[in-house]
C-alpha cells in the first residue's frame, strides 16, 4: 500500500534511552495510554515479547497486532506484521526497537524501513532506540566502550522524527534493575556487567543520550524558526562569551579513499557539519583515466564510501588527477571549502617507498585552508 | 584568580596545576559526611511545571517504599495531580510545621521518625521565619547529616544561575533559587524529559501534534534543551569523579572538548574565534595552551598574554605547561584533559630545530592518537 500524494506523512517519535532496561517501552506505553484515553486509535505494532513484567502488564491494556511468525534454523522468530498493521490503519503504531535487523528472509532487511512504510501510509510511528545504535555515534561509542555496535540507524532516520524524547534513569538505578534480573535473563546479567553495563560506561553513554537529546531538540528549534520566522533568546544569546554568528557558512570536504578508515571519516565529517549547519562533500580523486582501471578490490572499497557518504546525504564528486593531494586542495580552494577532512591511514606501501604520508602533503599544500586529521577513534589507550 | 593571572603575576608554579573544583570539593566533603551513613540525596530536574518531576519522584518513593525501604514524605507541592494523590496515599506523611506566617518542614519530628528516605519536594523553597533554616536545600542538608536520604526535585527556573535565562525566555520569575552546585554535587540527578505539547497539556491546554506546533511549545523548548544540557554537565562531572575513584583512564568523547595551541607566530586570533564557535554549537568545552620552552625569547610573552586574554573572554580555560618538548606535553595536557580535537597553526617558517627533528605540526599529528587535529592556515 504505498502513500499517495493526498496523505501526509506520518510523524515519528523516538524514545532514545543509554541502555536496555533505562525505561524507553514503558514510558512509550505509558504516553500511549494517555492517548488512547483521550480516544485516540494506538495500536501495539511491535513488542518484545521477552520484556519485562509490569511493562508486559502495560502492553496488555492496549491493542495488539499480531506478530508474524518466521522459522529460520529450526527455531521460531516473532516480527512485525507489517503489512498486518497497514490493513489496520491506526492513528498511532508502536514499533518497539527500532535499530532491530529482522530475520533473513522478512520483506525489508531493517525495522526501521517497516516503520518507513508505516509512515509513507499516513500512520504515526512511536518507536524506542538505544543511543548506541546512531550511526554517526559509532566511533565514539567504539572509543568510549571498546563495543563496535553492528546494528545501526541512518541518521536521517533520527532527523526525521518530529520528536525526540530522552528517556533517563541513573545508572545505580539501571543496576538494580540489572540486579534484580528485571533487564535480562539471568544467565545474560554477567555478560551484560561486563560489556557495556561495566565501569564509566553507563554514565558516558547517558552524558551521550542527553547531549544528543539536546542537539536533536535544538536543531528542530532551528527548523521551526525557519519556517514560522521564529524569534526568541536562543540559548547562545543568552551565554555570557557567546559570539555572534555572523561568520560565512562553513563548507566540509571529506577525502574519500579505499582505505577502511574512510567510514569513520564520513561519519565524523557528518556530525561536525551537522553541528556547525555547514555544507559537506565528499571526494574521491582517481590517478586512472578511468574509473573502472581500479583495481577491483579498490573500486569496491571506494565505491561502498561513496554510496555510504550518500546515503548520510552528503554530495559526492569524483575528479582526475595524477597528484592526489594537489586535487584534492584545488577543489577546496575552487570550491571555498573551509575545512578539509582527511585521515591518517597507516603509512602503506607507497608511503613508506616515498618517505612521506599522503595526508602531510595536503597538509603541507593547504596552508590557506583549515585541515582536519580525524583520528582513528578505534585505536583505545590501554584501559 | 585565573591561570592567566597567575602566570602573568609570575605565581605559577606546575605542582599547582591541577586545582579541584569548588564543586568537586564540596562533592568530596559531602561524599565523606554522608559516607559513614550512605544518606544520598537525588533530584529530580524539570525544565517546567507539567514535566511529571513529582509522579516520578514519588512513584520512586512508593517503589522503595513496597521494596522495603522506609520511607515518609517530609513535603510536597501544593497543586497535586490526581495521580500524585494516589501515590501519596501509599505513603507515610509527616505533618508540616504550622508558623503564624506560613508551613515548614518539621524537620525535628522527621529527624525524630528517622525514616531511610524522606521526600522533601520542592527543592528550592523558602522557609517561613521561625524555622531553623532559611532555605529548604539547608535542611536537605541537615538531613543528609543524619544518614536520612532525600527524594527532592526542582524545576530549571529555581537553579540561581539559569534564573535570568529562563526569565528572557519565559517572563517567569522567582525569588527562590538553589544554586547549581547544589546540583552537581548531589548524588543523583534525574531529568524528566517530556515534550512540550505533552507538557502543556498537563498544564490543561489542548493536545497538539508531535513535534513544536506553536511559539509556546517553542519557548518550552529552549528551557527543555537547557535541562538536557545542564543533566549532561551533571553526568559528567559525576563520571570526572567515577574516574577520579577509580584511577581509570579517563572516558574520551562523551563531548566535544577543544584544545587551542597557542604560539606567537600562529594565527591565535583565528584559532579562538573558530574555537569559541565549535564551543557554542557544540556545546562543548575550550582550552588553550602556551609551552613555554627554556630559553624562549622574553619578547614572546606580550603576544601570549594577549592571546590568552582573548581566549579567556572566549570562555576558555588557559595554561601555561614548561616543557621543552611541546609535542609531548601538549599531547599530555590533552589526555588528561580529554581533549577531542586539537587546535594548532601551520607552520609556515621552519626553523632549524624542525628541519632536524620534522615538522611539529607532522609530529603532533603522528602522537595525538585518537584526538582529531586540525591545522590552521598561518
Amino acid at each position: 500500500m504505498p502513500g499517495s500524494a493526498d496523505t501526509p506523512r506520518g510523524s515519528l517519535k523516538v524514545y532514545l534511552g543509554y541502555a536496555a532496561g533505562v525505561g524507553k517501552t514503558f514510558q512509550m506505553l505509558s504516553d500511549a495510554h494517555v492517548a488512547a484515553e483521550r480516544g485516540i486509535d494506538v495500536v501495539v505494532a511491535y513488542f518484545e515479547p521477552h520484556a519485562r513484567p509490569d511493562t508486559m502488564g502495560q502492553a496488555q491494556r492496549l491493542e495488539l497486532v499480531p506478530h508474524r511468525k518466521i522459522a529460520y534454523r529450526g527455531k521460531t522468530f516473532q516480527e512485525m506484521d507489517t503489512e498486518a498493521v497497514l490493513r489496520r490503519k491506526p492513528a498511532i503504531a508502536l514499533v518497539d526497537e527500532l535499530a532491530h535487523t529482522n530475520i533473513p528472509g522478512s520483506t525489508r532487511a531493517k525495522r526501521w524501513e517497516d516503520v518507513q512504510v508505516l509512515l509513507d501510509a499516513g500512520i504515526e510511528v512511536w518507536t524506542t532506540m538505544n543511543v548506541q545504535h546512531i550511526e554517526s555515534l559509532n566511533d565514539q561509542i567504539w572509543q568510549i566502550t571498546g563495543i563496535q555496535v553492528r546494528e545501526t540507524v541512518p541518521d536521517g532516520i533520527i532527523r526525521q522524527a518530529a520528536e525526540i524524547v530522552a528517556v533517563d534513569v541513573t545508572p545505580d538505578a539501571l543496576l538494580n534493575r540489572l540486579k534484580r534480573g528485571a533487564v535480562y535473563k539471568p544467565e545474560m546479567v554477567e555478560k551484560a556487567l561486563n560489556g557495556f553495563f561495566k565501569g564509566s560506561n553507563l554514565g558516558a553513554l547517558r552524558e551521550l543520550t542527553l547531549r544528543q537529546a539536546a542537539h536533536e531538540v535544538d536543531l528542530r528549534q532551528s527548523a521551526y524558526d525557519e519556517t514560522r520566522g521564529f524569534q526568541v533568546p536562543r540559548i547562545s544569546e543568552a551565554r555570557p562569551g557567546a559570539v555572534p554568528d555572523n561568520q560565512p557558512k562553513e563548507r566540509i570536504l571529506i577525502h574519500i579513499t579505499a582505505d577502511p578508515s574512510t567510514a569513520m571519516l564520513i561519519r565524523r565529517g557528518r556530525r561536525v557539519a551537522d553541528y556547525l549547519r555547514a555544507d559537506c562533500t565528499a571526494l574521491f580523486v582517481h590517478q586512472t583515466p578511468e574509473l573502472p582501471q581500479l583495481r577491483a578490490a579498490e573500486r569496491e572499497a571506494v565505491e561502498k564510501h561513496l554510496r555510504f557518504a550518500r546515503s548520510l546525504q552528503i554530495e559526492t564528486r569524483i575528479l582526475v588527477g595524477i597528484d592526489i593531494a594537489k586535487t584534492v586542495v584545488e577543489f577546496a580552494r575552487q570550491n571555498r571549502v573551509t575545512q578539509i577532512f582527511v585521515a591518517y591511514p597507516h603509512p602503506g606501501f607507497l608511503e613508506r617507498l616515498r618517505g612521506k604520508h599522503f595526508t602531510e602533503d595536503i597538509v603541507r599544500l593547504a596552508q590557506d585552508l583549515q585541515v582536519t586529521i580525524v583520528a582513528d577513534r578505534s585505536r583505545r589507550q590501554a584501559p | 584568580m585565573t591561570f592567566y593571572t597567575l602566570f602573568r603575576t609570575g605565581k605559577m608554579r606546575l605542582s599547582e596545576l591541577p586545582r579541584p573544583s569548588p564543586e568537586r570539593l564540596l562533592k568530596q566533603v559531602q561524599a565523606e559526611e554522608s559516607k559513614r551513613w550512605g544518606a544520598k540525596l537525588k533530584i529530580f530536574l524539570g525544565y517546567a511545571p507539567g514535566v511529571g518531576k513529582s509522579y516520578r519522584m514519588l512513584d520512586e518513593a512508593r517503589r522503595r517504599h513496597e521494596r522495603g525501604e522506609d520511607v515518609v514524605v517530609g513535603a510536597v507541592q501544593g497543586q497535586q495531580s490526581e495521580e500524585v494523590q494516589g501515590l501519596l496515599r501509599q505513603l507515610e506523611t509527616i505533618p508540616p510545621l504550622q508558623t503564624s506566617e506560613g508551613q515548614g518542614i518539621d524537620l525535628d519530628a522527621i529527624l525524630r521518625r528517622a525514616p531511610q528516605v524522606c521526600v522533601i519536594d520542592p527543592l528550592a523553597a523558602q522557609n517561613p521565619p521561625g524555622c531553623r533554616h532559611a532555605h529548604r536545600w539547608q535542611d536537605v542538608q541537615e538531613l543528609l547529616r543524619n544518614g536520612i536520604s532525600v527524594l527532592s526535585s526542582v524545576n530549571l527556573l529555581h537553579v540561581a544561575e539559569y534564573k535570568d535565562k529562563v526569565q528572557a525566555i519565559t517572563g517567569k520569575n522567582t525569588t527562590e533559587t538553589i544554586p547549581k552546585s547544589f546540583l552537581l554535587a548531589a548524588d543523583d540527578i534525574v531529568i524528566v524529559d517530556v515534550p512540550p505539547d505533552l507538557c502543556l497539556w498537563r498544564q490543561g491546554e489542548k493536545l497538539t501534534s508531535t513535534g513544536i506546533s506553536n511559539s509556546q511549545e517553542r519557548r518550552l523548548s529552549e528551557l527543555r534543551e537547557l535541562a538536557l544540557l545542564l543533566t549532561a554537565e551533571v553526568v559528567d562531572a559525576q563520571l570526572e569523579s567515577y574516574v577520579h575513584a577509580h584511577g581509570i583512564e579517563p572516558v574520551f568523547g562523551t563531548h566535544e572538548r577543544f584544545l587551542i595551541c597557542i604560539t606567537p607566530n600562529s594565527d591565535a586570533p583565528a584559532m579562538i574565534e573558530s574555537g569559541a564557535r565549535n564551543k557554542e554549537r557544540f556545546q562543548g568545552d575550550l582550552f588553550a595552551v602556551y609551552v613555554c620552552e627554556p630559553g624562549r625569547s622574553k619578547r614572546e610573552g606580550v603576544a601570549i598574554r594577549r592571546y590568552f586574554a582573548a581566549a579567556e573572554k572566549a570562555g576558555a580555560s588557559t595554561e601555561v605547561l614548561e616543557s621543552d618538548d611541546p609535542i609531548s606535553a601538549i599531547v599530555n595536557f590533552a589526555r588528561e584533559k580529554r581533549i577531542t580535537q586539537i587546535f594548532i597553526g601551520n607552520s609556515a617558517h621552519n626553523t632549524w630545530r624542525d628541519r632536524l627533528l620534522g615538522d611539529p605540526v607532522l609530529r603532533l599529528i603522528r602522537a595525538a592518537e585518537g584526538i582529531d587535529v586540525r591545522v590552521f592556515p598561518h
